[in-house]
């Protein structure tokens, strides 16, 4: 990615804020996408990465900072473009098919103003680069959601948009078909090569779709980056919890240290005395029967087997104070009481203050 | 840039017309206070006008005939009060928390007197029960009385009588509010109190009806407020009160600035009515959430109680709509060689095109209006439109003086201005004409329009004009091509709403048309005042006949909402 090609035909939002009524929901939010990049917002709900999207949109307009498109400024302060006239493609949660118009329709509605011939051209390409040939006489109502979704689809990219918007697009379908469409969009979307902002509350749904994810929380970015980096080097605790269940572990900072029943941890850049919290990911966590030196000692509570992996509940410390989480992969089923050896995988435990 | 592509130009060439409407800014909220402005203009200006010097007119109005107005308006309003009250309530109850023969049909039944104006079953019971009548006559016959002085009977022609018309006509609000109400709650509350040991009785009382009050209060405020718009009977029975006050103050004494006095009282009446009216809807969801009801715990009646039943829920239909159908038509079929001629087609024209233009007028400013709030959700143009929709509530005698004084005082300065620089006369522009008639209606039905518009403007989801918008559509292209085409259904119904409810309307029509411009309301109208009732029943079973096309297609609402019919 290159941040001078967002500059002269992404997205980028310069310390944007918006409110509703006095009620801040998106605050100092910074963010490029470049041409070909799919960045997610992700969040939890009511962070304000909806609001973020229409605003990019032109949607709503933004009480602070500015948004340039295309290397033009769409919005700050003095102007305000409207959405008719941006350029965008947005592809809403309940897709927002015109009921009352065909597929093809639906799809010609963007490009207005053409001849007739170019239209249908138009039409006919998109239809198949979503795998909908065929479909141009048909009503929405007649679609399965699926369809309904890939129609949607083509109907934004239709126009040429500089910049497709994507709000939840994938949570009307029922998960087994979500995988699949959510592939499919992924390769339509990096083959046409738009730059693409894609709102979603689901962490693996941006991770499978991303290849930025920006992290919000409260109005604000708590952390962007490749979907990598917000998973092994979290800028905080949040970040950590926010893409999976994460052990709970705190301490107080001694010698450089934080100790804990599972062994002492570094905790760089933290007080002396300062009480500090530990995360460890249940990824993290490795088992063994025989004893390792050093090694602190569980006891199994219980073991699941969930599917691809396994979930075996531990009690650690003396006394067994830490109920610990263990996810191992395959099929790992310990006999209940049964003792094991803990070790852990440094790259996914994060020492944070608490 | 990848794959090549080529993004079109920022700016569009040739920018067409409805991009002078800019996003959803100033130019919607514009255009909903200045409509708002516009509709609320006669109210204030009646209102206004208790601040105006008030001249002998007015003492000697206040000495005469205003106790009597307010004291007759009080009794209407009890009288119909507790008759809407008895009628629209019991059948309400009756038909949907009891079995008898025929209740599912009273269902929807029980709708037909809204489809008669409160005039016309007037004429009907007059010619009916007049000494002349078939009901006397026969009694006479009975009892071989000879004379009036052989026996006593009701004066119809009365303050009762009148508050007895009205009732007939108005308790379907009751009944539909009640009946709503009672429905909505049953699922939950009704079935509760039963598995808790209620009988059906005693959970209505203690359970259904406090529920149900201010879904009650609202259908009680909404026909009181249809009582003081009424003019046609109690002008026809010579009962004294505000609109036919407001009426002979302004034609038989010319005093424009009393008939507002006389308007502004009646509005306070209104406006207390409309704040009861507000406050109990705050309370209830009365309208119909969902289409579905689920099977309501129904009391089998049987033998005498379900003849009690079916009698008490047959009164209302057949005193409000059969027996005065039953006569217009035996009139109707007297006097069609004689009635039916090229002057009735005149009138029956000029009530169309009225009824028509009126439609096309509210509802294309109701949508206007509608979308307008849809766009600039702010605290102003909600408000504007609230205020525009306020004018369901003012009585068609305040509003055509409140729009009667602005217009004659622009016509007259026009005048004035012409002849002053030009030496020209324009005369009457504004008034007497059916622009003034059109503007009287549009400020009176245009909250049936907005209502009807805005709930199914609601129904479409914001996600439709975002998606429209962002693939280039203005604001003004997005309501013309997504949707218009999406609200086709609702916006006929509120045309047709609209143009019933012209077609029944009187006391604005008569006070505002242009000369010698006559509508099928104004004629039955002066035909009963001539004492020539079957002569009127042609035109009134007119407004009859499309008065019941929006009946029909609220009961067959109704009847498809049915409870029972799950799924």
């Amino acid at each position: 990615m290159n941040p001078a090609d967002a500059l002269h035909h992404g997205l980028v939002l310069a310390a944007v804020g918006h409110a509703y009524g006095g009620q801040k929901v998106v605050a100092e939010v910074s963010l490029a996408v470049a041409p070909g990049e799919l960045v997610c917002l992700l969040g939890p709900s009511g962070c304000g990465k909806t609001t973020t999207l229409r605003i990019a949109a032109g949607l709503e307009h933004p009480q602070e900072g500015s948004v340039r498109l295309g290397g033009r400024v769409v919005a700050d302060a003095q102007q305000r473009l409207p959405p008719e006239e941006r350029h965008v493609g947005f592809l809403f949660q309940d897709y927002a098919l015109f009921p009352h118009l065909d597929v093809a329709h639906n799809i010609a509605f963007g490009l207005a103003g053409r001849p007739k011939a170019e239209i249908d051209q138009r039409v006919r390409a998109v239809l198949a680069q979503v795998g909908m040939e065929g479909a141009e006489a048909q009503y929405p109502h007649t679609l399965s959601g699926g369809q309904q979704q890939r129609v949607a689809l083509a109907r934004a990219l239709a126009p040429n948009p500089r910049l497709m918007l994507l709000d939840e697009p994938f949570s009307g379908l029922d998960s087994r078909l979500r995988d699949q469409v959510r592939d499919q969009t992924l390769h339509i979307l990096k083959t046409s090569g738009v730059a693409t902002l894609m709102v979603t509350h689901d962490p693996e749904e941006a991770m499978f779709m991303a290849d930025r994810i920006a992290l919000m929380r409260e109005g604000r970015i708590v952390q962007v980056g490749p979907p990598e980096e917000l998973y092994f080097r979290p800028a905080d605790a949040f970040v950590a919890a926010f893409f999976g269940e994460v052990n709970r572990l705190a301490g107080t900072v001694q010698g450089g240290k934080v100790a804990t029943a599972l062994g002492a941890f570094a905790a760089p850049g933290l007080a002396e005395g300062a009480q500090a919290l530990v995360l460890i990911r249940p990824e993290a966590v490795r088992l063994a029967s025989e004893e390792v030196e050093g090694a602190a000692l569980a006891r199994v509570l219980a073991a699941r087997l969930l599917g691809r992996a396994s979930l075996v509940h531990l009690a650690v410390g003396e006394p067994e104070r830490l109920h610990l989480h263990a996810r191992i992969p395959g099929r790992f089923l310990p006999a209940e009481g049964e003792r094991l050896a803990v070790r852990l995988d440094p790259t996914q435990v994060f020492v944070f203050p608490a | 840039m990848p794959n090549g592509v080529a993004h079109p130009p920022f700016t569009r060439p040739g920018r067409r017309l409805d991009s002078l409407f800019p996003l959803d800014g100033w130019g919607w909220r514009g255009a909903g206070v200045g409509i708002a402005g516009l509709v609320a203009l006669p109210v204030l200006v009646v209102l206004a006008s208790l601040f105006l010097p008030t001249g002998p007119i007015w003492s000697h109005l206040a000495q005469t005939v205003l106790g009597t107005y307010v004291a007759n308006s009080l009794f209407l309003m009890l009288g119909v009060g507790i008759g809407t009250f008895l009628m629209g309530v019991g059948a309400a109850w009756l038909v949907t928390l009891c079995r008898f023969p025929g209740a599912r049909s009273f269902e929807w039944a029980l709708l037909l007197p809204m489809a008669m104006p409160a005039y016309v079953i007037a004429y009907a019971y007059t010619g009916l029960f007049d000494f002349a009548g078939p009901v006397q006559e026969a009694l006479r016959a009975l009892f071989g009385w000879k004379s009036r002085r052989d026996y006593w009977f009701p004066e119809l022609r009365s303050l009762p009588g009148a508050a007895a018309m009205l009732s007939f006509v108005l308790y379907p609000y009751v009944y539909m509010l009640a009946r709503a109400a009672f429905l909505e709650q049953s699922v939950c509350a009704l079935e509760v109190s039963r598995t808790l040991g209620c009988t059906p009785w005693r959970s209505f009382r203690t359970v259904a009806l406090p529920l149900a009050r201010p879904a009650i209060v609202a259908g009680l405020a909404l026909a009181l407020m249809e009582a003081l718009n009424d003019f046609g009977t109690v002008q026809y029975f010579a009962v004294d009160t505000f609109t036919t006050g407001i009426y002979r103050t302004w034609l038989g004494l010319g005093q424009s600035g009393a008939a507002a006095q006389l308007g502004a009282i009646l509005l306070l009446f209104v406006l207390a009515l409309l704040l009861v009216e507000r406050v109990s809807r705050g309370q209830a969801r009365f309208h119909h959430a969902t289409g579905r009801y689920r099977n309501l715990p129904r009391y089998p009646l049987r033998g005498g109680k379900a003849l009690l039943a079916f009698v008490a829920c047959l009164f209302p239909v057949a005193v409000g709509f059969l027996v005065p159908g039953a006569m217009l038509l035996a009139w109707a079929v007297e006097t069609v060689p004689g009635t039916l001629d090229r002057r009735f087609l005149g009138l029956a024209g000029n009530t169309f095109i009225l009824a028509l233009l009126a439609a096309i007028l509210a509802v294309s400013v109701a949508v206007l209006l509608a979308y307008a709030k849809r766009l600039d959700r702010t605290m102003i143009t909600r408000a504007a439109a609230r205020l525009a929709s306020l004018g369901y509530a003012v009585p068609g005698s305040v509003i055509a003086v409140g729009v009667l004084v602005p217009f004659a005082f622009l016509d007259n300065a026009l005048d004035a201005f012409l002849r002053r620089t030009f030496g020209l006369s324009s005369g009457l522009i504004l008034t007497g004409t059916v622009a003034a008639v059109l503007f009287a209606y549009l400020v009176r039905f245009l909250a049936v329009a907005f209502q009807a518009v805005e709930t199914s403007l609601g129904r479409i989801t914001p996600a439709m004009e975002a998606s429209a918008r962002t693939l280039g559509a203005t604001p003004l292209r997005a309501l013309r091509r997504i949707h218009l085409p999406m609200m086709k259904g609702s916006l006929l119904t509120a045309a047709l709403l609209v143009f019933v409810d012209v077609t029944k309307e009187l006391p604005a029509t008569l006070m505002m048309r242009p000369f010698n411009f006559d509508t099928l309301a104004i004629r039955a109208f002066e035909l009963a005042s001539d004492e020539r009732l079957p002569d009127a029943a042609l035109p009134s079973l007119a407004i009859v006949l499309v008065s019941i096309v929006p009946t029909i297609l609220l009961s067959r609402a109704i009847a498809r909402a049915r409870p029972g019919d799950e799924g």
